[in-house]
């Protein structure tokens, strides 16, 4: 019998060589689809949901506003604010801003220029036509509300 | 000669899974994915630039949405609770080529008068702002024989010459001026305290 003796030489570890690589590749994944924010966003952002969405191309062409409530409540109160860059902004603040943001791009570029506002859901209309009101008067006048795909129901 | 059976030399890789397992969370901690989609919109120009013309608008050609501070609707003087039933009522106003006399006289005059207060909330917005270009983009999609979805894709890469031509003919660009232009006029919001 002792000629049919199993030989115990097969090893019982599962390899894990493979690991490494296959978090690497979502590594890289996240790496190529993401973008390092930019700027810390001081405000409430809970974005409203829409279905007619368009995309922007040229993200060269794009700046940011962020209304809503500041994130410290107890420093800055719970009134909706706007922030530009990394700081709160007043509405009279913009058109220096906007002119700033186009003496970036190229003198043929300028006019393409788009703002991208992303407005808190409870934000109230008010403020958000004062900064609009603004940027007519600075002749930015691409805008694009950031919105979440609704998804269908 | 006996052979001798030599162990493979091995190193030990399972801390490498670790290191890239920190790398990827910490990546998915610092960024963001880019989200840079939404509602477009062309803002009128300069309200100090605008000569003060008085151009009277024939009220069968304003189709009139009001929204109060407590977000509660107003559609051509009646009281809607359903904002997606906007979308239809825009279609129909709009494509009425003068036949109802209470609505537009053609897709060209029709203008969609959109006017909120200081209190309503954003999101109230943009849900009316989403039901109007809604009604656009499926009048424009409907012209040119494509989805909604395909009209939007469209419209976004204009680039492309033959997407070009598209977005062109939906909106019927002739001579420079557009048969079926896409009026929405959105009025400053009324003060009223809330």
């Amino acid at each position: 019998m002792s000629k049919f003796k199993k030989k115990a030489n097969t090893k019982q570890e599962i390899p894990t060589s493979a690991l490494p690589d296959i978090i690497f590749m979502l590594l890289f994944f996240f790496m190529v689809t993401t973008v390092m924010r930019e700027v810390t966003v001081n405000v409430k952002q809970r974005i409203p949901e829409a279905t007619q969405l368009r995309k922007l191309q040229r993200k060269s062409l794009v700046s940011y506003i962020y209304i809503g409530e500041p994130k410290k409540a107890g420093e800055f109160g719970t009134e909706p604010k706007i922030q530009i860059n990394d700081a709160f902004a007043d509405p009279k603040d913009i058109i220096q801003w906007v002119n700033e943001q186009k003496d970036e791009l190229d003198e043929n570029e300028r006019d393409q220029l788009t703002i991208a506002m992303k407005v808190d859901e409870e934000a109230k209309r008010g403020l958000v036509s004062d900064v609009e009101l603004e940027l007519r008067r600075a002749n930015a006048r691409k805008l694009l509300y950031t919105t979440i795909q609704r998804t269908e129901d | 000669m006996a052979k001798r059976q030599r162990d493979e030399p091995q190193i030990n890789s399972s801390s490498m899974a670790d290191i890239a397992f920190l790398l990827l969370i910490f990546f998915l901690v610092t960024t963001t994915i880019a989200n840079d989609r939404g509602l477009s919109l062309q803002l009128p120009p300069n309200p100090d630039d605008i000569v003060d013309v008085d151009i009277k608008i024939p009220e069968r050609n304003l189709f009139k949405i009001l929204v109060n501070s407590s977000d509660k609707l107003l559609v051509e003087g009646e009281p809607l609770e359903d904002v997606t039933k906007i979308r239809e009522m825009i279609k129909e106003f709009v494509l009425n080529n003068g036949r109802d006399p209470k609505s537009s006289d053609s897709p060209k005059d029709a203008i969609v008068s959109f006017k909120t207060d200081r209190g309503t909330s954003q999101d109230m917005f943009i849900s009316v702002l989403d039901q109007v270009q809604a009604a656009y983009y499926d009048m424009y999609a409907e012209r040119i024989g494509v989805t909604n979805e395909q009209w939007r894709e469209i419209a976004n890469d204009l680039s492309d010459p033959e997407n070009k031509r598209l977005y062109d003919k939906g909106r019927g660009l002739k001579n420079g001026q557009l048969e079926f232009p896409m009026n929405i006029s959105i009025a400053e919001p009324s003060k009223t305290s809330n």
